[in-house]
């Protein structure tokens, strides 16, 4: 069962990483759902302090390589290594500590619908704080709300929202419980430019005021560029190339060669927009 | 269009349907997937922490709002069988045991079994779409990504619900409909309400009482654990929320069906 539960008392402990260090590692990973095969040996690092682009097509598997990470996904083979800890065989509760420090926003945002602002981004601290007064909890739900620039808002339903501010509660409310590392999930898929911009400065400001690790999957290239420090391409049910921005931009790696050229036959004067 | 143009328009693609042997695969591992969720579900409910909040407002939500389609149909329900007993009591010349009749019909088996498919189709198919729709808009990934737990969170204060209101329900059926057939039976065949309420005293047992309360809070436990499982089940978008939701109607009307046959061999041996 997907939301299966053990009773295995949770054992993870995070130390903190120094910049540059690896943090998360891939290992060999296969993933099928039934016939469809995801992932046949996929491979990859993720070193602390960065923030990584996983580049690819629809229907590659960018999304399932996240929720691998944090067990919303189990692969069938191979290791995730965090902090050299394997955590692939951990059980629904023992990915909870896990996820106290690896925090995902989703593509959808997926706030509930039935919460106010202030109780989706109030969520995660209850869930993980459950001592913590009512009066900080308020607090840090202020000061995350502050930090997405949606001050004041706590009391407005999700369905008072646009895309880009729920996109913007949905950060707050991943980065309420301080985590080490953002996932996020087609973060400007669906957004206007202007939005889209907002959400690139977002993550570039997440890592540098709270010195989160960052593993973005999109198709977007202009926001991959914008915020990768290093990129991914997912393609073939692997991964073909890893490299800086400028390698990306000069990569001769077919698929990679494609997906680049591709989109800027879109950014041409003339060519689909 | 020219018939040239329409050759030029490709077939849409037929989604190959799987065959019986695979159909019978999927069927059993979802009985197995659901029977493993129900021991899940039950260890959580005995184990704290409970939510109570959301136990209320499931209870406010699923039974309380449920309350006037289970006394319409009560009310019909008690008004046709009053109606009918007497048409054909009275042709044996014992229409004074209507009340009887009536009361036996309705506690041990109407009250229950009608609430149960009418409230359940309501209960369970809005619950199939409102955790259907959490399903495919990623929310109850969410929960599990923020650190806390589906079952607990969604399914175990839905069934805790059920389990409670249904039984309530059917209590609230047993009384309206027994009314509703002595007023019916009173004006009809002048039969006063004094030897109605008089026969249906005389005839009726605790257990008969009784059995139909406990087939009330099987049923509910039935129609929560269904509702909640197709929810969470759900596959392929929106229209995997629609077939959720239909599928929830028709195993709950099915398997409330089953297990009132199963009760009732059992109790009446009680």
């Amino acid at each position: 069962m997907p939301f299966a539960h053990r009773k295995e008392a949770p054992t993870f402990e995070f130390h903190r990483p120094t910049p540059g260090e690896q943090l998360i590692h891939f290992e060999h990973l296969q993933k099928s759902f039934g016939a469809k095969r995801v992932y046949d040996d996929l491979e990859l690092d993720v070193r602390a302090g960065e923030t990584l682009v996983v580049l690819g097509g629809s229907g590659t598997g960018k999304s399932v390589l996240l929720k691998c990470l944090i067990g919303l996904q189990r692969p069938d083979a191979g290791r995730i290594l965090f902090q050299g800890r394997e955590v692939t065989g951990f059980s629904e509760e023992e990915f909870i500590p896990v996820r106290r420090h690896v925090a995902m926003v989703f593509q959808g945002a997926a706030l509930f619908d039935s919460l106010s602002v202030g109780e989706n981004v109030a969520y995660p601290l209850r869930e993980h704080f459950p001592e913590m007064p009512l009066d900080e909890v308020r607090q840090r739900v202020a000061e995350k709300l502050a930090l997405v620039n949606l001050p004041g808002t706590e009391r407005l339903m999700p369905s008072d929202l646009s895309g880009g501010m729920k996109k913007r509660v949905g950060l707050a409310r991943a980065i309420a419980t301080d985590p080490e590392v953002i996932l996020w999930d087609e973060p400007t898929t669906g957004l206007d430019p202007v939005t889209t911009q907002s959400i690139n400065s977002m993550i570039n400001s997440m890592k540098t005021k709270l010195g989160s690790t960052s593993i973005v999957v999109t198709h977007d290239l202009v926001s991959a560029f914008a915020v990768g420090d290093r990129m991914a391409m997912l393609a073939n049910r692997r991964i073909v190339q890893v490299g800086t921005r400028d390698e990306f931009r000069r990569s001769t790696v077919p698929e990679v060669r494609a997906f680049l050229d591709a989109r800027r036959v879109e950014l041409e004067p003339g060519g689909v927009s | 269009m020219s018939p040239s143009a329409e050759a030029e328009v490709p077939a849409a693609p037929v989604p190959e349907r799987p065959g019986v042997v695979e159909r019978t695969k999927q069927r059993l591992e979802s009985l197995g997937a659901m029977t493993q969720m129900t021991g899940q579900v039950l260890s959580r409910a005995v184990r704290p922490p409970f939510d109570g909040a959301s136990f209320i407002f499931q209870v406010e939500t699923l039974g309380v709002r449920s309350l006037p389609i289970a006394l319409l149909t009560a009310t019909f329900a008690g008004l046709v069988i009053s109606l009918q007993f007497g048409y054909f009591l009275a042709r044996f010349g014992v229409q004074y045991t209507v009340g009887r009749v009536v009361v036996l019909t309705l506690f041990r088996e109407l009250a229950p079994v009608l609430t149960a498919l009418t409230v359940g189709a309501r209960l369970g198919s809005g619950m199939a779409a409102e955790l259907g729709a959490m399903t495919v808009t990623e929310q109850v990934d969410a929960i599990r990504a923020l650190g806390a737990d589906p079952l607990r969170k969604l399914v175990v204060p839905r069934v805790l619900a059920c389990l409670l209101v249904m039984p309530v329900l059917t209590v609230f059926a047993d009384v309206v409909g027994l009314v509703a057939g002595a007023l019916v039976v009173n004006a009809q065949y002048a039969i006063s309400l004094d030897l109605f309420f008089q026969g249906a005293l005389d005839a009726v047992f605790m257990m008969d009482f009784l059995s139909g309360v406990f087939k009330g809070a099987v049923f509910g436990f039935i129609i929560g654990l269904v509702g909640c499982f197709k929810g969470l089940t759900v596959e392929g978008g929106t229209e995997g929320v629609g077939r959720a939701t239909t599928q929830t109607v028709a195993i709950t009307s099915v398997a409330v069906c089953l297990a009132d046959f199963f009760i009732t061999k059992v109790t009446l041996y009680l």
